[in-house]
């Protein structure tokens, strides 16, 4: 008894935010990979915000004496070989990732969506816009990056727009898959029924069902776009030298890899922790809002 | 089933059409004229015109796709401005190093995804399933490049059991022509494992759910020979396509580790190429790379048709 009038009172009017918080805190609370995730990523974006309060130098200083020194004191993260600190650099590196890593990731979406339900409304788009997603989804992904790159130029806005493009085709595919099973649900019928016009169908009834893939797809993509970034960066196809990112740190450093492997081993931790941390989030979205996704892996 | 081989053939003529169709324009849609930016920064106007000439970049944009597609079709590819070399010959000597990291980590990959996905499905929530689902995540997390220079630094650096660096062809002998390219190869191949054996896994519990699994059981079969005969044959169509698919994000991981071990490969071709702006080199590579990543899973798909007898379009 004493638990069902438990439930009961939880059942009793709270807003809607507030019953959507505690349910993402029970979410956080049975997921801890999850909770991990947000931890990480609160955590780099603390270091991205706060990075010149964090005992950090000037990240593109040179002290050319200080060259290939060992993590220490002095430089927690040891120095590169024109001796800027690794430390710091790693710290304004996180900058650069997670504004790649959101970036791409809301382009993509706004894209994906928009061409999505274009292609299933639309049977004459659709044929356009479907094979040209093959054409460009036969190209791997990061090659077309960096062909792109090639011809943009090196700067923080062409690596969002060479990721965005590689990976919008696939984004589309899902949204218009997406549209085509709701279209042909039984409420969407109603609607139409009851006389709703298609902007109204597709503004609620449609739209609101590709929330929660779309929040999944989203993680995932931040994932991807923050590990392609420093890889085109750590080849000198992505952001500019002169500009501190973990693939830029790691790139530079490379010829030092057997004598200095810090230049290597610290922002690539950082990376690694980051992109984990936002996969491990994508999963946790994806059991918690739609088990019927997992297949989506 | 001739007819939906026939069908399934023809229907690459549309993507194959289109890649190209992308691989051109690539230069042309981008703002800025192709001959300034090859041109680079010191290129007088004089200097433009003449390279648009040479580049036949003053006829009409549809005259120019026709004579590079003709082209294409008898197999040239253009000649690279920086070299003066035929792209297509550049192709081909760099082929071998990557065919052959590319070969040695899908087996690497195979070896590694397939067992892992079985058990962790056969054993679901045990520690074998979560750790091996702790190595998936880890593998999409982590850069191959940071992998690469972690195990120089254990396995050449530290204990010189491998070469930091370089290529042996095969002509050199197969033991180091081995040893040049496992560090690479099992990095790529580890890499690309994690999301193939999620999808085994995945693919294999729907399977083992199935009447006809309890019925193998029943019947007494061996534990292996259930898992690996009745199941593993049933999920092959899933595991085959992510197989196939999965080649896209290995080169991705061949085009880094080649630059991470100085190897003389496509990749390498491909990012010197970007250094140096040579556009007919990209092209020609993204093409080669497409039309190859088109073909084998046009082939994995020709392959169902003998695994899944239910396939028969």
């Amino acid at each position: 008894m004493a638990q069902r009038r438990m439930t009961l009172a939880e059942q009793t009017p709270t807003t809607r935010v507030q019953r959507s918080t505690t349910e993402a805190f029970r979410a956080l609370r049975k997921n801890p990979n999850m909770a991990f995730g947000f931890v990480v990523l609160t955590f780099m974006l603390f270091t991205a915000v706060f990075a010149p309060f964090l005992g950090t130098s000037d990240p593109t200083f040179l002290v050319p004496l200080d060259r290939l020194i060992p993590p220490g004191s002095d430089h927690f993260f040891g120095t590169d070989h024109l001796g800027r600190d690794v430390y710091s650099r790693v710290m304004y590196g996180s900058r650069v990732s997670l504004q790649v890593g959101a970036g791409v990731a809301l382009s993509v979406i706004a894209l994906g969506l928009f061409f999505g339900l274009l292609s299933g409304y639309n049977r004459f788009l659709d044929k356009i816009i479907m094979r040209i997603a093959d054409g460009l989804m036969s190209i791997p992904s990061f090659l077309l990056a960096i062909a792109l790159m090639a011809l943009l130029g090196p700067s923080l806005r062409n690596v969002i727009i060479a990721l965005t493009v590689a990976s919008v085709p696939e984004t589309t595919r899902l949204v218009r898959a997406l549209v085509l099973s709701l279209r042909e649900q039984e409420y969407v019928s109603a609607a139409r029924a009851v006389g709703c016009g298609p902007v109204r169908i597709v503004a609620r009834h449609v739209l609101p069902n590709t929330v929660a893939p779309v929040l999944v797809l989203g993680s995932f993509i931040t994932a991807a776009a923050i590990i392609s970034e420093a890889g085109l960066s750590f080849l000198g196809a992505g952001i500019p030298a002169d500009t501190p990112s973990w693939g830029n740190i790691m790139g530079q450093g490379r010829q030092y890899n057997q004598i200095a492997i810090w230049i290597l081993f610290f922002p690539g931790l950082f990376l690694s922790l980051t992109v984990l941390g936002a996969n491990l989030i994508g999963d946790g979205l994806r059991d918690t809002l739609d088990p019927r996704l997992r297949r989506l892996a | 089933m001739r007819r939906y081989i026939v069908q399934r053939v023809l229907a690459i003529i549309p993507v194959v059409a289109i890649v190209s169709v992308i691989t051109f324009s690539l230069i042309h849609i981008v703002p800025g004229d192709p001959a300034t930016i090859l041109g680079g920064d010191q290129a007088t106007e004089a200097d433009i015109a003449r390279i648009q000439a040479r580049m036949g970049l003053d006829k009409p944009i549809y005259e120019q796709f026709a004579i590079w597609f003709w082209n294409l079709l008898q197999g040239d590819l253009g000649v690279s401005p920086a070299s003066k070399y035929p792209v297509g010959k550049q192709i081909l000597q760099r082929l071998p190093p990557t065919v052959s990291i590319g070969i040695y980590a899908l087996v690497v990959q195979a070896m590694v995804a397939l067992p892992l996905g079985v058990l962790s499905a056969w054993k679901a929530n045990s520690w074998v399933d979560r750790s091996s689902m702790v190595f998936a995540v880890l593998a999409f997390s982590i850069p191959v490049f940071w992998l690469e220079y972690n195990l120089i630094y254990l396995l050449a650096v530290k204990v010189p059991w491998f070469p930091a660096l370089g290529y042996e062809p095969l002509s050199a002998g197969v033991g180091p022509w081995l040893r040049s390219i496992t560090l690479p190869s099992v990095c790529v191949g580890l890499i690309s494992a994690g999301l193939v054996a999620r999808v085994t896994r995945s693919a294999m519990l729907e399977v083992l759910n199935a009447d006809y699994i309890r019925t193998a059981r029943s019947k007494g079969l061996a534990e292996r020979v259930v898992l690996i005969r009745h199941a593993l044959r049933s999920a092959a169509v899933p595991i085959m396509t992510i197989l196939g698919l999965s080649l896209a994000g290995m080169i991705g991981g061949l085009v880094i580790s080649e630059q991470v071990f100085a190897i003389p490969g496509m990749g390498r071709l491909v990012v010197d190429a970007v250094s140096n702006r040579d556009f007919p080199v990209i092209q020609g590579v993204l093409l080669i790379i497409a039309l190859s990543y088109v073909v084998v899973n046009l082939v994995i798909d020709l392959v169902y048709v003998y695994l899944d007898p239910r396939i028969r379009y």
